[in-house]
């Protein structure tokens, strides 16, 4: 690991104005620090944010939830709300990483997750995310895990992450502070950003900005599951994941929020998928209809040219899951 | 910098590098949590930390100076073991024995999430009490490998102190 100098931050102000390009503010540390081991990230300093007051979830008026961005994953997972209002959220949280990275992963942090694209962890190699310019040698390469939406010449990995996935279902909005005193409500809809010519820049912050909490809407209408698909029964990062809130009235569907994992490079949503559905009688036309919208674009790699096929049959599943219907 | 381990004070000046594993290990002398992977994927180095198991391999030291930390030192002692240490000897719960510190640290903490209520990715409801049936301990328990795959003794040995503590 490359040197750094340290500092606590006592407050969300102290943290922005200490931030900057080389910096880093560090929470959970479960992802960050595995990179700087490797030296995939250097830092020149590293703001500890751990002491903030940044770990309430609170209600807001609007009946939704206010989520501090240091509430960990094993708690925000665990929160009475959250099971109770949001469970496409709880099951995602609890369908990521470990008992014991829960119990450290941040809110705020898990939000910025970077890829597991083997290129991007390996500092031997070429890698746009890491090194711009370098090249992908992932387009032609081992590219089992990789995205088939959002890609681009330069990058073709995916978010890897769980809990970005229910938030973006559940239209989040993600609450920061800059440098100046600026406070910014991002839509998660605009919070990420594809790769294009510049996959080294994956979301809208700016150098300094913090984030301070990510907001709920009131509970969405309908059921909702999170189906995640793996190699492994557990501990295991998503081949294909499908966040799900879906209601039906009158044997019409009335509200259809889907978010995906493990298929692009940032959650997935696709409002023409979610047009397919909604009027609809649940049936296999409907649930047809909307696997071909959000597949429409899909393209494949090579070794993963699988995920288009088991992101259809998954989407499916979770709709005959949730509307009870399955001819 | 102060750090309390076990419940006991200590002193050390450490590289702002160091992870809490290494200063257990390398500066304390606290060898019973072990280094795997160091990157957060095998458990070895699980410990608690204020009462919550985490791995310790991927934090820094210097986070941690006001924080209780528990290793598996501060569990039992050869004399006086801790129920899951007696469980793991009774139920033949490791072969090499290298993960068995990490296995142990992390099965505390877990005992007490259950305890919590707080639901897992197999748990059918998310809300009410959590009964630890064999399909829960080992998703709960799936931040801790062993490569000599002693799991079914495992999942026994925390079997039997679960239902001790219910």
């Amino acid at each position: 690991m490359k040197t750094f100098d340290y500092a606590r931050a006592d407050s969300p102000e102290a943290a922005t104005r200490e931030g900057g390009e080389k910096v880093r503010f560090i929470a959970g540390g479960t992802n960050l620090l595995d990179l700087m081991k490797l030296q995939v990230e250097t830092p020149e300093k590293l703001i500890d944010i751990t002491r903030l007051d940044l770990n309430e979830v609170e209600d807001t008026d609007e009946g939704g939830l206010r989520i501090g961005a240091l509430v960990p994953n094993a708690d925000l997972a665990a929160h009475p709300r959250v099971v109770k209002d949001y469970e496409v959220l709880s099951r995602a949280l609890l369908a990521g990483a470990s008992g014991q990275l829960r119990n450290k992963a941040s809110t705020g942090g898990n939000l910025l997750q970077r890829t597991r694209c083997y290129y991007f962890y390996d500092t031997a190699v070429a890698c746009n995310k890491r090194e711009p310019g370098s090249g992908c040698p992932a387009r032609d390469g081992f590219n089992r895990i990789h995205a088939v939406l959002g890609t681009s010449d330069k990058c073709i990995a995916t978010h890897p992450g769980d809990m970005p996935v229910a938030m973006r279902a559940l239209d989040a909005v993600i609450v920061t502070l800059k440098p100046d005193g600026d406070k910014r409500r991002i839509s998660i809809h605009d919070f990420y950003r594809l790769p294009g010519d510049t996959p080294e820049i994956e979301t809208v912050l700016e150098s300094g900005e913090l984030i301070t909490h990510v907001e709920l809407p009131a509970p969405p209408k309908g059921k909702q599951t999170y189906r995640k698909v793996r190699d492994r029964a557990s501990y295991a990062f998503a081949l294909v994941s499908v966040a799900a809130i879906v209601a039906v009235e009158d044997g019409k569907i009335t509200n259809a929020q889907l978010g995906f994992g493990g298929l692009g490079p940032m959650p997935w949503r696709d409002a023409t998928a979610e047009e397919m559905l909604v009027g609809k009688a649940p049936g296999k036309a409907a649930f047809e209809a909307a696997a071909d919208a959000l597949l429409a674009d899909a393209q494949g790699f090579g070794s993963n040219d699988f995920k288009i096929p088991l992101a259809r049959r998954t989407l499916i599943a979770v709709l005959r899951e949730l509307t009870g219907v399955t001819a | 910098m102060h750090f309390t381990i076990n419940g006991q004070k200590y002193e050390a000046d450490v590289d702002v590098r160091t992870s809490l594993l290494d200063l257990l290990r390398e500066h304390l002398g606290l060898t019973g949590s072990k280094k795997g992977c160091d990157h957060g994927q095998c458990g070895a180095c699980t410990v608690l930390v204020n009462g919550r198991r985490i791995n310790s391999c991927l934090t820094l030291a210097v986070m941690h100076e006001d924080d209780e930390v528990t290793t598996i030192e501060g569990l039992g002692t050869p004399d006086k073991l801790h129920p899951l240490q007696a469980a793991f000897v009774k139920h033949d719960g490791f072969q090499c024995g290298y993960c068995t510190p990490g296995q142990i640290c992390s099965a505390a903490g877990m005992l007490d999430e259950a305890k919590k209520g707080w639901p897992s990715h197999v748990s059918e409801r998310l809300e009410g009490e959590v009964e630890l049936t064999d399909a829960e301990i080992s998703e709960r328990m799936s931040g801790n490998l062993c490569r000599c795959s002693a799991y079914p003794n495992i999942v026994d040995a925390i079997r039997e102190v679960a239902g001790e503590d219910a």
